[in-house]
């Protein structure tokens, strides 16, 4: 998979803005983009996790993007969205503030993520786009879920 | 998954049940409830299992399904007597054929030192009968042929080889099957130069052919020094649907009986020249059929014909395709919930209105529980392992052991089938390790040597029951007793009633079993079958007679698709407590709510005193537990913690649950089950019960411990 995505030449991303930042995903991964719709909270979760929602008879997660980057919690309004993502054999929802739009980039616009000396931004960026004079994160999925709990912790 | 992926999946289900018909085949032939078709059932599943594997080139169990097979066919044949140490070695066989299948799924290993073992035995016991059925050709006692037709061999090693002669009379079924004699016929000619003369006298005119039936008989001598089996080898795919005799061509008998037929000296190219002269009608047959299945769905079919009685027409479905059909009635179900509620809330329900939505209502429910209906499935897939866990165990413990099964064709569904395997392996080992006596000690208490153990399922008040009941010794109630004071789960002066004593097995950290055996102290208690059970929903108790035997009697739901649950809230959410879990729902009177300790509370339910837990606060929701005279409390009973007084704010009324998972998209959530949707479309939590109790025991006692 991986070895064909970097045959790729021409790549769709879709973007969105959290905070001030812009970021984008593989078009490829996403299934669906929906509307924010209130959660039921997950007990004992991190907090960047706000709960689950029925996705037509599925238990959806939904992950706050902005805090799991670590931007600060982010207050869903009627304007929030769901992105909608395969991680593997999961679905999971992002919690963004909203979509901008479909972008088209080649292999060779993806510059390597610098090395700011931030883990997170290690972790979950996995190059940067500039176009336009713009700068956006593109973000690697692989890592986003939250680590599993560990059934005995006491 | 590519094409042969999907052959590889099939074959091993048929595998499975190819395995299953072998076992009970030799079963039936051990209690002699056989009929002349068992044994030939039995040959057929292990030579299906060989086919197969031939194909898909597992070279071990090839050679391990060849030996058994050839001491299956000596018995077959009536060269090997059926008797009960014969039948006790083909089961044992039957086991390590299993295993070999087992680890060409890669589910596991052959113990290469035990297939070896068990080759040799099966081996030695076709040898030794061989040179018997040998002495007595040579005493002229030439037997009486076989239903299958075949007269007995008579061999002579002193003798030079003299040609085999074979009469082929292939049946229309065989040709129906996609099978072909002109292969026959190229196959028997690399064994040797082979001389085939066609009989056509069965040909009617041509207006009487019957264009699917099968008319011709091939007369062939076979000039090749080979051993009788390199010559069934060849025919081994079509069994009974190509009858051949063999014999050894008299050296002083000609070499053709019948010489007014045409004699055609046999090469591939003339052979198929005269097949197409010849037999045109029965190629057209074979061609038009040629979609049928192979020879492996044939023995199976017959197999299970055999076996079982008559079940009705039935259709290979897709498993998944089946739960996606019940997930989408889950949602139906949910739907029309958030339908009625909707209406409801309108206020613009008329009297037509709700009468509709009582009808979809009702029509929801009745397909709902059709689809369930179709997943059901019979516990004998559970079942048919047993036998052989139970021979394993009897080996390995020295007792006799007889397996009674009852009701094998319960159905549950199959969610509930995957989750028995378990419990009831450790049931019956517990029956055998711990309930039955040695064959010694049997004779000396006047009962049979073999021990008797009975595995039952029944349906009962819309559960199913699964019953494990030995004749052993019962349970040594003083024993018990004294364990359990010692390791301080009951006080030594505590008066429990025989019940109490007999369910004190189930407590954690028990175990009465003097030595840890390697079966049953597999560091694995009666208490975890018990927690496991009841995280299912069911329930386990026991009842025992000294000196006459123990049962175990398992309760479970007959589905895992939904949930009988009591939906109530606690601050601000809304959540499903499985009913199986509560005992009693109570408000409590502030008299009745006593703080202890810093924190804690206890309430008095009639003598008793339980610890008070606030829902909202052992799931993280709220910080302080909510007043309990303002709430309302469930009594729940969790193990080794006795009962437990949960507190939620109020509750909402009960309610059947569709059971989603929240670990397909999530992740296990400590002190929650799953998920479930509820009417208003809004996704609930379905409470752990038992995981909310321990949590709160486990962090009071780093309280504790962090406090000393």
């Amino acid at each position: 998979m991986s070895d064909s995505e970097s045959l790729d030449e021409h790549r769709e991303l879709i973007s969105f803005r959290i905070a001030d930042q812009e970021f984008c995903l593989d078009i490829m991964a996403v299934r669906e983009i929906r509307g924010w719709a209130p959660a039921t909270p997950l007990p004992h979760s991190p907090p960047y996790v706000r709960g689950v929602i029925n996705l037509r008879g599925a238990v959806l997660p939904i992950l706050d993007l902005k805090g799991r980057l670590g931007l600060g919690p982010c207050e869903p309004s009627a304007r929030s969205v769901i992105i909608v993502v395969h991680i593997g054999s999961r679905l999971v929802g992002l919690l963004v503030d909203a979509v901008s739009e479909i972008l088209a980039a080649d292999q060779s616009a993806i510059q390597p993520t610098p090395n700011v000396g931030c883990d997170t931004v290690g972790r979950f960026v996995r190059g940067i786009i500039a176009q336009e004079g713009r700068m956006i994160s593109w973000i690697a999925l692989d890592d986003i879920m939250p680590s599993e709990q560990i059934a005995d912790a006491a | 998954m590519d094409a042969m992926d999907a052959i590889k999946a099939t074959y091993f289900q048929e595998c499975d049940e190819l395995l299953a018909s072998l076992e009970e085949g030799l079963l039936a032939l051990e209690t002699g409830d056989a009929d002349g078709d068992t044994i030939n059932a039995v040959f057929r599943a292990v030579h299906s299992v060989k086919g197969g594997a031939g194909a898909f080139g597992f070279d071990q169990m090839v050679e391990f399904a060849h030996v058994f097979e050839t001491s299956l066919d000596a018995m077959r044949s009536g060269q090997l007597d059926p008797d009960p140490d014969v039948l006790k070695l083909m089961l044992r066989a039957s086991d390590v054929l299993a295993d070999h299948v087992a680890a060409a799924k890669g589910e596991g290993a052959v113990d290469e030192a035990r297939a070896h073992a068990m080759a040799l035995e099966l081996a030695a016991l076709t040898e030794e009968p061989g040179q018997v059925s040998g002495e007595e050709s040579d005493a002229g006692d030439t037997g009486e042929a076989d239903d299958w037709g075949f007269a007995p061999l008579k061999v002579d090693l002193e003798d030079a080889p003299t040609p085999w002669r074979l009469v082929m009379r292939p049946t229309a079924e065989m040709y129906a099957k996609g099978h072909e004699a002109l292969l026959f016929l190229r196959e028997l000619g690399r064994l040797g130069p082979l001389t085939a003369d066609i009989d056509t006298s069965a040909l009617p005119d041509l207006e009487l052919l019957n264009p699917e039936a099968s008319y011709l008989t091939w007369n062939i001598e076979l000039g090749a020094d080979v051993p009788e089996t390199a010559i069934r080898d060849v025919f081994d795919f079509v069994g009974d649907d190509c009858p051949i005799e063999l014999r050894r061509a008299e050296s002083d008998v000609g070499t053709c009986e019948s010489d007014d037929l045409p004699v055609v000296e046999a090469t591939a190219s003339t052979l198929a020249a005269l097949l197409e002269a010849a037999q045109g009608p029965a190629v057209e047959a074979s061609a038009t059929q040629a979609d049928v299945k192979g020879g492996a769905a044939l023995p199976k079919g017959e197999a299970k014909g055999s076996g079982v009685a008559a079940s009705g027409a039935t259709i290979r479905v897709d498993l998944e395709r089946v739960d996606r059909l019940i997930d989408l009635v889950g949602e139906l179900v949910i739907n029309q919930a958030m339908l009625a509620q909707r209406v409801t809330e309108s206020e613009a329900a008329s009297s037509t209105v709700s009468l509709g939505l009582d009808e979809l209502e009702q029509l929801t429910r009745q397909i709902q529980d059709s689809v369930m209906a179709i997943r059901a499935q019979p516990v004998k897939s559970v079942f048919q392992r047993m036998p052989r866990l139970v021979r394993e165990i009897a080996a390995t413990t020295g007792k006799q052991v007889r397996l009674i099964m009852e009701g094998e064709g319960t159905e549950v569904d199959k969610t509930v089938i995957e989750r028995l395997s378990d419990p009831i392996t450790h049931m019956l080992r517990n029956a055998i390790d711990h309930g039955l006596e040695s064959p010694e000690e049997r004779e000396e208490a006047g009962k049979q040597a073999e021990g008797t153990v009975r595995l039952a399922a029944l349906h009962r008040s819309g559960r199913i029951i699964i019953e494990v009941s030995d004749d052993g010794k019962g349970i040594n109630r003083p024993r018990v007793r004294e364990i359990a004071v010692k390791k301080g789960l009951i006080g030594a002066d505590a008066a429990l009633s025989d019940d109490e004593i007999d369910n004190l097995i189930f407590l954690p950290g028990f175990s009465t079993a003097s030595a840890v055996s390697n079966i049953s102290g597999r560091g694995v208690g009666m208490d975890v079958v018990k927690r496991s059970i009841q995280s299912l929903g069911g329930r386990i108790s026991i009842s025992s007679q000294p000196g006459k035997g123990s049962v175990f009697t398992l309760s479970l739901p007959l589905t895992l698709a939904v949930l009988d649950g009591m939906v109530i809230s606690a601050s601000g959410q809304t959540l499903v407590a499985p009913l199986t879990a509560i005992i009693e729902t109570l408000r409590p009177k502030p008299a009745d709510v006593r703080p202890l300790g810093p924190n804690g509370a206890v309430l008095a339910v009639r003598d008793a005193h339980v610890p008070l837990i606030d829902i909202g606060v052992a799931l993280g929701l709220r910080t302080h537990p909510i007043d309990p005279t303002t709430g309302v409390v469930l009594l729940v009973e969790s193990e080794g913690l006795g009962r437990t007084a949960l507190v939620a704010d109020e509750i909402q009324g009960q309610r059947q649950v569709v059971i989603k998972s929240l670990e397909a998209n999530y992740q296990r959530v400590v002190g929650i089950a799953a998920a479930t949707i509820l009417g208003d479309g809004r996704v609930a939590l379905i409470l752990d019960v038992e995981a909310c109790v321990e949590k709160r025991r486990n962090e009071r006692q780093a309280i504790l411990a962090r406090a000393s």
